[in-house]
């Protein structure tokens, strides 16, 4: 008798698919990759912030030796961009940011192309300049785009409950007013795309890096005036994500254009400073925030007002409300809120969508005020948490329904673990003593969309499942990897189903030629439902399979299992018969059949209706991490000693990606409070390089404590749920909190720098700065 | 076009020769004239380390460097230390300790770790974090990558 051994892939620590690749060097991203025949496309940005063009004159530009194509707004049609349809790919009346495109040229080389760059003449009239969003609704205000004279790009407004009887419930209410600034995506590769038209049929092929491929397919048929289904997106591995990809810009069609116009191949790929100027920023904010709570803690009522610097134009920055009013209404109970945001034009840059889409934002002013309520109240920071977090059953103010919530085992396990109690108090205490080192800990949590989020028609995704004749499987997946693993995890779960070994499963995810839809990869959503999608395609397999060994073996298909590569008896794990050999006489018979399966998912969760009511995610995500941190009042400088972070991700599927992401997560949010800053003034970038917009590196990092909480979701995918996002957003409002701890003064302007740090120590004590 | 000025150099152990236009970096050269991608544009100006090469052992940013300064030198890009078995360990360090996640800075980081042992062979912790400083990286927060180098220096005669 051989028995075969039960395995399970899930929860170990799986290398990246990749990274062998990856680490060797032969990855070939868009950069790297080049057709025959391709020119170098590069854009005319211009130098002005806000002005009218008075003529463009080309001419020169054109006669340059080499040149084969030079574009102006003039010579494609006339069709906005993005989510208002306000971002003409190529500008023609007027610019409005500095990052605008006026014109674009395809040329042999680079070297030609940016002396064609050189030989283009724009007169401008420069116009009023619009820079502060306070200023956007004020009478008289310059306009930046015709079709919104009030220059209000979007607003979004909810409520639920009476908060005016939430005030009156209070017997305390804080009440701040927060700023929240520009940081960007800094994804090391930088944007670039090569479009390439097939000569006969004028078929499109894109090498892209897009986040969504297939919301791109539309989105370029309705720019370019194309049939969506004659275009093909191919993704090469993409050098970072983190949100940035998830609109079309103006460079992509612009490549497009110039691909047409030359008959040749055009490869479009940005400079760093480029990508610092024009590609998206994460949405600055001004929010002010007014909370109350009884003497025990119990919350009463939220109520906020938030100001979005639209910039120039409108990208998914404008649409974060959408997530902000999650964590204001849902991440506690609160009976009575109200929300209101306004995002208004500038001739600022503009913001696109950026990992926490909004909630680090949220999370910075809410998990500050549950500080400052508790410190009203003379309550510990953990206990009024404790007392007003979300459990497993809830159904909050806005319809979200919380099937699985590990939000108080998140608090409770962080605290613990940080020794958080009495730090605080200690910290406390040592604030007055005399010397210019002061520690702080402090406590900031959070929820998340972690189930996928229904706002596309459909919030799914389709795997298609093949065997070859020795057992090996491919998978087609519509979901995009962006170095997050989802390659991995898809084949772990695979793999679970099928009882094989991570080397017999290949995962295709790369070509919309090739793949099923998938809407894209945001909203932490890949895990949980390209997952899901591929749990399916591999039970439809095995059902197919155990079928056919059923018939062979004169046993049942429920009596039967897949294990180790074999097919077995469930009962005892005695081996029936290897998996290829049962393949191939499926395969090789007078009724042959191969084993192909598809499945398409779609998650149980809602379109929210106009008021933004339902349940939009199958699941949610939960956090708690604090930040220990040392303050210098001498210099404002900010250490960050030590992170204790707890999540509830559902279940560990790959424990080191997972372990991956979180560490990731917390460094991109220790950059956003303490490093980055991306310095607009008067619409003018003034750090577009990264000499001077700091990111963190390798010896700034903390320690990191991390736990891992298994609520074991009953949706997800054996159990997860996803968490890419998640890691970032706590961050800010945590050392928020700890220099609090630490000095006693509360920030409410990002970033922690050390000047802002140093400002405000010396203001709290009446002093002034020069 | 560019005059080009004919240079002779050792890449990845084999004698290369080149006609370069005395503007080009090194960079460009390697990925363009050459045909080598590993080595990535991440910046322009020598910040975040992605373009790192080594330069007769020592680690430089690839795209400060003229390609004409690379006459007479051995230059070793990531596909070179790809192909020595040698540094085996220093690549499956990265890949079973979770250090490579996107993979863009990931040539350089690779490259940048074979410098740092060679100038430390059982480095503290302290010296990789110090050693990798240049280059940066916005997926893994770096635990993972200084784990890796701490792993493939285990070991180390």
């Amino acid at each position: 008798m051989t028995v075969v051994a039960k395995s399970s892939l899930i929860g170990k620590r799986i290398p990246k698919m990749d990274a062998p690749e990856k680490a060797a060097g032969k990855t070939r991203y868009v950069q790297d990759i080049n057709l025959p025949g391709q020119l170098i496309g590069k854009i005319l940005r211009t130098d002005r912030v806000h002005a009218r063009i008075v003529s463009i004159d080309t001419a020169a530009a054109k006669a340059l030796p080499g040149v084969y194509a030079v574009l102006t707004a003039a010579d494609i049609p006339k069709r906005g961009l993005g989510v208002n349809k306000d971002n003409p790919p190529l500008k023609g009346d007027k610019v409005r940011t500095i990052r605008d495109e006026i014109a674009a040229v395809a040329a042999e080389t680079e070297e030609i192309a940016l002396e064609a760059l050189k030989l283009i003449k724009v007169v401008y009239e420069d116009l009023p300049i619009l820079a502060d969003p306070r200023q956007s609704t004020q009478p008289g205000a310059p306009v930046i785009q015709d079709a919104k004279p009030d220059n209000i790009a979007m607003t979004f407004d909810y409520a639920h409950g009476d908060v005016a009887q939430g005030e009156k419930e209070s017997d305390v209410v804080v009440e701040s007013e927060f700023y929240l600034h520009y940081v960007t995506h800094c994804c090391m590769g930088v944007s670039g795309i090569i479009a390439d038209f097939e000569p006969t049929s004028g078929n499109l092929t894109l090498y892209s890096n897009t986040q969504v491929p297939f919301l791109h397919k539309r989105e370029f048929s309705e720019v370019l005036g194309m049939d969506p289904g004659r275009i093909r997106i191919i993704q090469p591995p993409i050098g970072g994500g983190f949100g940035s990809k998830l609109d079309i810009y103006p460079f992509e069609p612009i490549a497009v254009y110039l691909a047409k116009a030359a008959r040749r191949p055009v490869k479009l790929v940005f400079t760093r400073e480029e990508e610092f100027l024009a590609s998206p920023t994460r949405q600055p904010a001004l929010c002010r925030l007014r909370s109350g709570a009884k003497k025990d803690g119990t919350l009463t009522f939220r109520a906020v007002d938030i100001l979005l610097d639209n910039g120039g134009y409108t990208s998914w920055g404008a649409t974060i409300p959408f997530v902000m009013m999650q964590t204001f209404s849902s991440l506690y109970r609160v009976p009575h809120c109200l929300f209101h945001t306004k995002a208004v034009y500038s001739n600022n840059p503009y913001a696109g969508s950026f990992r926490g889409y909004g909630n680090l934002q949220a999370t910075f002013t809410v998990e500050q005020h549950m500080d400052m309520l508790a410190e009203k109240l003379g309550l510990d920071p953990l206990a009024i948490r404790m007392k007003n977090a979300q459990e497993s059953g809830e159904v909050t103010g806005q319809g979200m329904v919380f099937t699985s919530c590990g939000f108080k085992e998140c608090l409770t396990t962080a605290a613990s673990r940080s020794d958080f109690a009495r730090k605080f108090t200690d910290y406390a205490q040592q604030q007055s003593k005399p010397g210019n080192k002061k520690r702080g800990i402090g406590l900031a949590a959070m929820i998340h969309v972690g189930g996928g989020a229904k706002i596309y028609p459909s919030d799914g995704c389709g795997t298609i499942l093949k065997m070859d004749d020795f057992g090996h499987v491919t998978i087609m997946t519509g979901a995009s990897e962006i170095g997050q693993g989802s390659e991995t995890v898809l084949a772990q779960l695979v793999c679970e189903e099928l009882g094989l070994p991570l080397d017999a499963v290949s995962v295709v995810n790369n070509d919309t030629e090739v793949t099923p839809w998938d809407v894209g990869v945001h909203a932490s959503r890949t895990t949980f439902i390209a997952g899901n999608s591929a749990i399916g395609a591999a039970r439809k397999a095995k059902d197919k399979i155990l079928n056919a060994a059923a018939k062979v073996t004169n046993m049942t298909a429920d009596q039967l299992e897949m294990r180790g590569g074999f097919v077995v008896r469930a009962a005892d794990g005695e081996m029936v018969m290897p998996l290829p050999k049962l393949l191939r006489s499926l395969h090789f018979s007078d009724k042959a059949e191969l084993v192909m399966t598809t499945h398409y998912y779609e998650p149980s969760s809602v379109h929210q209706d106009k008021k933004f009511m339902g349940n939009v995610s199958a699941t949610y995500a939960w956090a708690a991490q604090i930040c220990e941190i040392e303050v210098d009042t001498d210099t404002g400088i900010v250490t960050l000693e030590k992170v204790t972070a707890a999540h509830d991700v559902g279940r560990v599927l790959n424990r080191m990606g997972l372990e991956g992401q979180i560490e990731g997560g917390i460094v991109m949010g220790q950059g956003y409070a303490l490093t980055e800053d991306l310095m607009v003034r008067q619409g003018k970038v003034l750090n577009p390089g990264f000499r001077d917009y700091k990111l963190v590196t390798a010896p700034e990092i903390p320690e990191m404590d991390i736990s891992f909480i298994e609520s074991m979701d009953g949706e997800g995918p054996q159990g997860a749920k996803g968490v890419g996002e998640a890691p970032a957003i706590c961050m800010a409002a945590a050392i928020a909190n700890a220099i609090h701890n630490a000095t006693g003064v509360r920030l409410t302007r990002l970033p922690f720098s050390p000047e802002n740090v140093y400002r405000a120590l010396v203001t709290a004590k009446g002093g002034v700065v020069e | 076009m560019s005059l080009t000025v004919e240079i002779r150099f050792t890449l990845n152990g084999s004698p290369t020769r080149a006609a370069v236009p005395p503007g080009l970096t090194a960079l460009a050269m390697l990925r363009d004239i050459v045909g080598l991608t590993g080595t990535k544009y991440g910046c322009g100006e020598g910040e975040c380390g992605a373009c790192t090469i080594l330069v007769d052992g020592l680690s430089v940013n690839s795209c400060l460097m003229f390609a004409v300064e690379c006459d007479g030198r051995a230059i070793t890009t990531v596909e070179g230390l790809a192909a020595d078995p040698a540094n085996d360990r220093l690549r499956d360090a990265f890949v079973e300790e979770g250090g490579v996640q996107c993979g863009f800075c990931t040539p350089g980081m690779i490259v940048q770790s074979k410098y740092l042992l060679s100038q430390h062979p059982h480095p503290s912790h302290e010296q990789i974090r110090r050693g990798l400083e240049g280059n940066l990286c916005r997926c893994t927060g770096y635990k993972k990558i200084i784990e890796a180098v701490a792993k493939a220096a285990e070991g180390t005669p």
